[in-house]
C-alpha cells in the first residue's frame, strides 16, 4: 500500500525545494572566479577612453618590463592569431555589419573598446601594467544619435560598408490604409525606451587553459551556452571542436548577457594560447557597464486606427534603434528590434498592420538580447495605446482589452506578422487578474483618493511571451542549437544520474529536471542527480535562452526516460519471466502488472546489468543508459498572462510608490510552481527597473556616464513591492508534457503595467508620459506644466533621453 | 608593488597569520589567501553588498576594506554558518522559501541577516526591506528573501520547526 502511495505521489506540480541550494547557501558554490589552476595568470585590459578614434601609436614597452607581466597583446597581434567575426544572420535580407576582432585594429569604436590585453601573475600587477601602456589616439567625430547616423554626411563607423545602416526591415499585412480610413479615431504616440544593461551580479568571467602539444583548449566560463561557445572558439581560434571543452560551473545570473561572443573573452583565450599558461579574466563592474551588451533603447512611433467601440482596426509602427558599432556575434543585434515590430499586436486580434524597422550602427556599446528580447517594448507601446484609446472613448481599460483579446475558440490564431499562437488563456487571465487584484475595489479607492487630491493609478497589461524558439538563429547561420539532449543513467544502486544540455544560471532547472525524471522512473527527487554545463559531459544542446530550458530540457529528459524504461523492462521481464509490456516501474520497484509479489528493486535490476550481464540473453543489450534529443514539433510555444500595478505618485517629489502588484501567468502545466512564481517575481522587478530606474546614459560625445551601480539604479528591496503571482495552466499541444517557458513573462508585462499606472495616476492632470525610465524629474516637469501658470503648454512626453 | 605587512586574524573561529600587500582588499585576502571563496565580489564599489562579512560583529563591505585594517580582528563569513551538512536556521529558511536563485548575492545577504537578527529578533517586513536595501539581488525580486528573513527570525526565536520535506 505504501509503495502504491509513493508511486501515485507525483513530484511534477509540487513546490519541491531546490536541489541546488544547500551548497550555495553554505558558501560552497563554484563560480569561475573561485577556480584556481597551477601557473594561472590574470588578464586585464587597456580600453578606449574615446567613442570614436584612430589609434596612432601604442607603446607597451614599459608594461612588458614590469616584473610579473608575462604576455602583452595588441590588436594586430590578435588579428594574426584568429579569424574575425561578423554578427550577420543570413535570414535577415540585406543585413550588413563590420568585422570584429579581439582587440581594436586601427580604430576604436566605443568607450571601453579593448585595445591592449595583458596577462600577469595577479590582477593587481596586470592592472599596474595597464597603467604603463601609452596609446595615442586621433579622435574622430563620434556618431551617437541614430538619426544622425542615418544622415548621408554622417561619419562612417565601418568605412568599408558605405553607410551606417545595419538593417532595414518591415512588413505590411492586411489592408492598413482601409483600416485607417474607416476608423472613428486615429491615435499617434511616440514611445522612447531608454538604454539598459543586464547587470548579472557575477560579472562576465572566464578561465582559459590552452595545451599546445595537443592543441586543446579548456574554458571555464560564466555562460548560458557552452556548446555554442565551443563552436565559436573553434571557428575564431582555428582549433578543432572536439578539442575544445567549455564548462559553465555555477553561473551568477545572466539574463541574456552571457550568450554572446565578446572581444575580451576571445582575447583572454589568446593570452592563454600565447603564454602557454591558464589565464583568468573577470570583468570588474566598470568594465561590465562599458562592455556587457546593452539593450532596449528603441524609439517606437505607433499609429492606431480604432473604432468607436474600442476595436483596434489597424496599426502602423516605425521603429529606430542604434545598436553600437557592430551587430553582436553570433545572435546579431537586430532581433530585439524585429521582436518589437513583430510582437506589437500582442494578444490582440489586429489583422491590419504595417511596420518599419531601422537598425543603425553608432559609437556606443553593442546592444543585443536581454531577457524578454523586444517583448517589454512591444507590450508597453501596445498597452499604452489601448489606455490612450480607452481614456478618449470613455471605456474602462479592462473593457477595451476584453474587446480585442483573442478568445480561446480562435486558437490556433495567426497574427498579422504570421506567428501562430497555438493555445492560451488571454481573456481568462485578464478576468483572474481583475478578481485577484481587486480591480473594482481599487477603482473605488482611486476615486476617493482623487477627491482627496492624491494621485493613485491602476495599470493593466496583457502579454504574450514567445518561448522555446527552435531554429531561430540556426536558420540564419549562427551555431545555436535548436534541439536539446539528455542522458539518463541508472546507477548500480538504482539511483539516477542525468546529464542535460540545458544550463542553469539560477532558475532551478536541475530541480525541475529531477522532478520530471523522478516521476518518469518512479523514484524520488533525492534519488536523481542532474548535471549540466560541461561540453565534454553532456549531450549537445543549445543551453539556456528564450525561455527554452524547461521546455526542451524536460522534453529531452522524458524521451530519454522512456527509452531507459524500455531497457529496464526488458531486463526485468527476463529476470521475472514475464512479458516486457507487463512490467511496471513505480516507487523504486519494477513489478509485473497485477502481481505485486513479483517485483524487483531498481537496484536489483541494475546489479544484473552492471555486474552479471553475461547471464543475460544475447539479444538484451546490457545498458541502463539512454540519450534522447528533442526538438518541439513547432518552433515556438506561447505563454501568456496579465499584470496589474497600483501606484501612488507623489507630486511633490516625483516618486512612484507601489500599493499593489499582481500578476497572472499561464505557462502550461507547471513542473514546479514555486520556481515559476520566483521566475515571474524576479522578472517583474527587472521590468519595474526598466520602467522607473535603469538607464544607461551617454553624453553627446559618446562618453559613457553610467559606470557604476551608484549611477545606474538597479531596484533594491526598499522600493519594491510584494508581488502576488497566480497561475492558469493551458497546455501546449505541441510540446512533450505540454510545457511552455516562463523565464521572461515577468519582464515582458511589467514596464507596460507600471507606465499605464503612472499615466492613470497623472490623468487628472491631462498628462501622458511615453518615455522610460519614468524619472522623478519627468513627473515633476509634467506636474509643474499641468499646474503652473503655463498650464496650457503641453507637458513633455518623451525625448528626454539625450543622444 | 606595495609594501607588505604581517596580519593576524580569526576567521570563523580559526586563527590565521599571513603576510599581505598593503593594497590587498579584505575580499581578495579572504578569497585568495584563505581560499574562502564563499564571499563574492560584485562591484568593488561597496554598492552591491555581495562581499559583506562581519568584522568584530559589524557588517562591512570586504571590497572596501584592506586586509591590513583587520589585523587583530574577528571575522565571520558565510562558511562559518553551517556546521557540516547541517545548515544554520537562516540558511534553512532561505532554502525553504526559495530565497535564492543564482546564489551570487546570497552569502553577503546571509551575513547581513545574521547581524539584523542579532539586533532585531522580530523585524517587520518594512524593516527587513529597509535593512536589505544595501544588497542587490538581480534574480529574486526580493519578495522571497523578505519571506525567508521573517521565517528565519521565527526559527531563531521559537522552538525548532520540524520540516516536512
Amino acid at each position: 500500500m505504501t509503495e502504491r502511495a509513493v508511486a501515485i505521489s507525483k513530484a511534477v506540480g509540487q513546490p519541491v525545494r531546490r536541489v541546488e541550494d544547500p551548497r550555495i547557501l553554505a558558501g560552497q558554490g563554484r563560480y569561475v572566479d573561485d577556480i584556481k589552476l597551477p601557473r594561472m595568470l590574470y588578464a586585464a585590459f587597456v580600453r578606449s577612453p574615446h567613442a570614436h578614434a584612430r589609434i596612432e601609436r601604442i607603446d607597451v614597452s614599459r608594461a612588458i618590463n614590469l616584473p610579473g607581466v608575462v604576455t602583452v597583446l595588441v590588436g594586430e597581434d590578435t588579428a594574426k592569431l584568429c579569424t574575425p567575426w561578423r554578427g550577420i544572420l543570413t535570414d535577415y535580407v540585406g543585413m550588413k555589419t563590420g568585422s570584429a576582432y579581439p582587440l581594436a585594429v586601427g580604430k576604436v569604436r566605443y568607450v571601453g573598446d579593448p585595445v591592449v590585453a595583458i596577462a600577469a601573475v595577479d590582477r593587481y600587477v596586470a592592472e599596474d601594467a595597464c597603467d604603463l601602456v601609452h596609446v595615442e589616439y586621433e579622435p574622430l567625430p563620434p556618431v551617437v544619435d541614430p538619426e544622425v547616423a542615418l544622415r548621408p554626411d554622417a561619419p562612417l563607423i565601418n568605412d568599408e560598408l558605405g553607410d551606417n545602416v545595419i538593417l532595414r526591415a518591415g512588413f505590411d499585412k492586411g489592408d492598413v490604409d482601409a483600416a485607417f480610413a474607416r476608423a472613428a479615431r486615429v491615435y499617434r504616440q511616440r514611445f522612447v525606451v531608454g538604454r539598459q544593461t543586464c547587470v548579472a551580479l557575477e560579472p562576465r568571467s572566464l578561465l582559459a587553459s590552452y595545451e599546445a602539444p595537443s592543441r586543446s583548449l579548456t574554458v571555464w566560463m560564466s555562460t548560458q551556452v557552452p556548446h555554442m561557445m565551443q563552436a565559436i572558439f573553434a571557428r575564431i581560434l582555428g582549433l578543432e571542436e572536439q578539442k575544445i571543452q567549455v564548462i559553465a560551473p555555477d553561473v551568477g545570473g545572466s539574463f541574456g548577457l552571457k550568450i554572446h561572443c565578446y572581444s575580451d573573452d576571445v582575447a583572454a583565450c589568446l593570452l592563454s594560447i600565447v603564454s602557454g599558461r591558464p589565464v583568468k579574466w573577470v570583468a570588474d563592474r566598470v568594465e561590465s557597464f562599458a562592455t556587457d551588451i546593452h539593450c532596449r533603447d528603441h524609439t517606437i512611433d505607433v499609429d492606431a486606427a480604432v473604432a468607436k467601440d474600442g476595436t483596434v482596426l489597424g496599426l502602423r509602427s516605425r521603429v529606430v534603434t542604434g545598436v553600437g558599432p557592430y551587430s553582436c556575434y553570433p545572435r546579431s543585434s537586430v532581433v530585439e528590434g524585429n521582436q518589437v515590430i513583430r510582437l506589437l499586436t500582442g494578444p490582440y486580434r489586429i489583422k491590419n498592420y504595417q511596420a518599419d524597422l531601422t537598425v543603425v550602427a553608432q559609437n556606443k556599446t553593442q546592444m543585443s538580447q536581454y531577457r524578454a528580447v523586444g517583448h517589454p517594448m512591444a507590450t508597453m507601446a501596445m498597452e499604452s495605446m489601448l489606455d490612450v484609446a480607452a481614456r478618449d472613448l470613455g471605456l474602462d481599460p479592462a473593457e477595451i482589452r476584453r474587446r480585442n483579446l483573442v478568445a480561446r475558440h480562435e486558437f490556433p490564431y495567426t497574427t498579422a506578422f504570421g506567428y501562430v499562437y497555438e493555445s492560451g488563456s488571454y481573456l481568462e487571465s485578464l478576468d483572474l487578474l481583475l478578481a485577484k487584484g481587486e480591480y473594482a475595489g481599487w477603482r473605488q479607492r482611486q476615486g476617493h483618493a482623487r477627491s482627496d487630491g492624491r494621485l493613485i493609478g491602476i495599470g493593466l497589461s496583457c502579454f504574450i511571451e514567445l518561448t522555446a524558439p527552435g531554429s531561430f538563429y540556426g536558420s540564419g547561420g549562427a551555431p545555436v542549437s535548436a534541439q536539446e539532449g539528455a542522458t539518463v543513467r541508472l546507477e548500480p544502486t538504482g539511483k539516477v544520474t542525468a546529464l542535460i544540455g540545458v544550463t542553469t544560471q539560477g532558475q532551478g532547472a536541475h530541480t525541475a529536471f529531477a522532478q520530471v525524471i523522478a516521476d518518469q522512473l518512479g523514484v524520488t527527487v533525492k534519488d536523481v542527480n542532474v548535471m549540466s554545463g560541461d561540453t565534454r559531459l553532456v549531450p549537445y544542446g543549445g543551453g539556456t535562452s528564450g525561455s527554452r530550458g524547461a521546455v526542451l530540457g524536460a522534453g529531452a529528459s522524458i524521451l530519454a526516460c522512456r527509452q531507459l524504461k524500455k531497457q529496464i523492462a526488458r531486463v526485468a521481464a527476463h529476470l521475472m519471466e514475464a512479458a516486457a509490456e507487463d512490467i511496471e516501474i513505480a516507487g523504486g520497484k519494477v513489478a509485473v502488472r497485477g502481481m505485486p509479489d513479483r517485483a524487483l528493486s531498481l537496484a536489483e535490476v541494475a546489479w544484473v546489468v552492471f555486474y552479471k550481464s553475461d547471464k543475460l540473453p544475447r539479444d538484451i543489450e546490457p545498458s541502463l543508459e539512454a540519450t534522447a534529443h528533442y526538438t518541439p514539433e513547432r518552433s515556438l510555444t506561447w505563454t501568456n498572462g496579465a499584470h496589474m500595478a497600483v501606484v501612488e505618485v507623489d507630486p511633490e517629489t516625483g516618486l512612484v510608490k507601489f500599493l499593489s502588484y499582481v500578476t497572472v501567468e499561464d505557462c502550461g502545466p507547471m513542473i514546479n510552481p514555486a520556481l515559476v512564481r520566483e521566475q515571474v517575481r524576479g522578472g517583474v522587478v527587472q521590468g519595474i527597473g526598466s520602467a522607473l530606474y535603469e538607464h544607461i546614459r551617454y553624453d553627446e560625445h559618446g562618453q559613457l556616464l553610467t559606470r557604476t551601480l551608484m549611477d545606474y539604479l538597479v531596484p533594491s528591496s526598499a522600493e519594491m513591492p510584494d508581488i502576488e503571482v497566480y497561475h492558469l495552466e493551458t497546455p501546449s499541444p505541441h510540446t512533450v508534457g505540454g510545457f511552455k517557458g516562463v523565464g521572461e513573462a515577468g519582464t515582458t508585462g511589467a514596464p507596460a503595467a507600471v507606465l499605464n499606472a503612472v499615466n492613470d495616476a497623472l490623468s487628472p492632470l491631462g498628462v501622458q508620459l511615453n518615455a522610460t525610465p519614468i524619472t522623478p524629474d519627468m513627473i515633476l516637469d509634467a506636474v509643474r506644466a499641468a499646474r503652473g501658470p503655463d498650464a496650457g503648454t503641453p507637458a513633455r512626453t518623451g525625448g528626454h533621453h539625450g543622444p | 608593488m606595495s609594501e607588505r605587512h604581517v596580519i593576524q586574524v580569526t576567521v570563523n573561529g580559526e586563527p590565521h597569520e599571513r603576510l599581505v600587500e598593503a593594497r590587498k582588499t579584505l575580499a581578495d585576502f579572504l578569497r585568495q589567501d584563505l581560499e574562502l571563496t564563499g564571499t563574492h565580489i560584485g562591484c568593488e564599489h561597496g554598492v552591491c553588498g555581495a562581499c559583506t562579512v562581519l568584522v568584530d560583529d559589524q557588517p562591512v563591505r570586504s571590497c572596501l576594506m584592506f586586509a591590513v585594517q583587520v589585523d587583530g580582528a574577528r571575522i565571520e563569513t558565510v562558511e562559518g554558518l553551517a556546521s557540516g551538512a547541517k545548515l544554520h536556521p537562516i540558511q534553512e529558511a532561505f532554502w525553504a522559501n526559495f530565497a535564492l536563485q543564482c546564489g551570487y548575492c546570497t552569502p553577503g545577504i546571509l551575513m547581513t541577516v545574521v547581524d539584523l537578527l542579532r539586533r532585531t529578533p522580530n523585524p517587520s517586513r518594512e524593516v527587513i526591506r529597509r535593512e536589505l536595501a544595501g544588497h542587490i539581488c538581480r534574480c529574486t525580486g526580493y519578495h522571497a528573501i523578505v519571506d525567508a528573513i521573517e521565517d528565519a527570525a521565527a526559527r531563531l526565536r521559537g522552538p525548532a520547526i520540524t520540516d516536512a520535506r
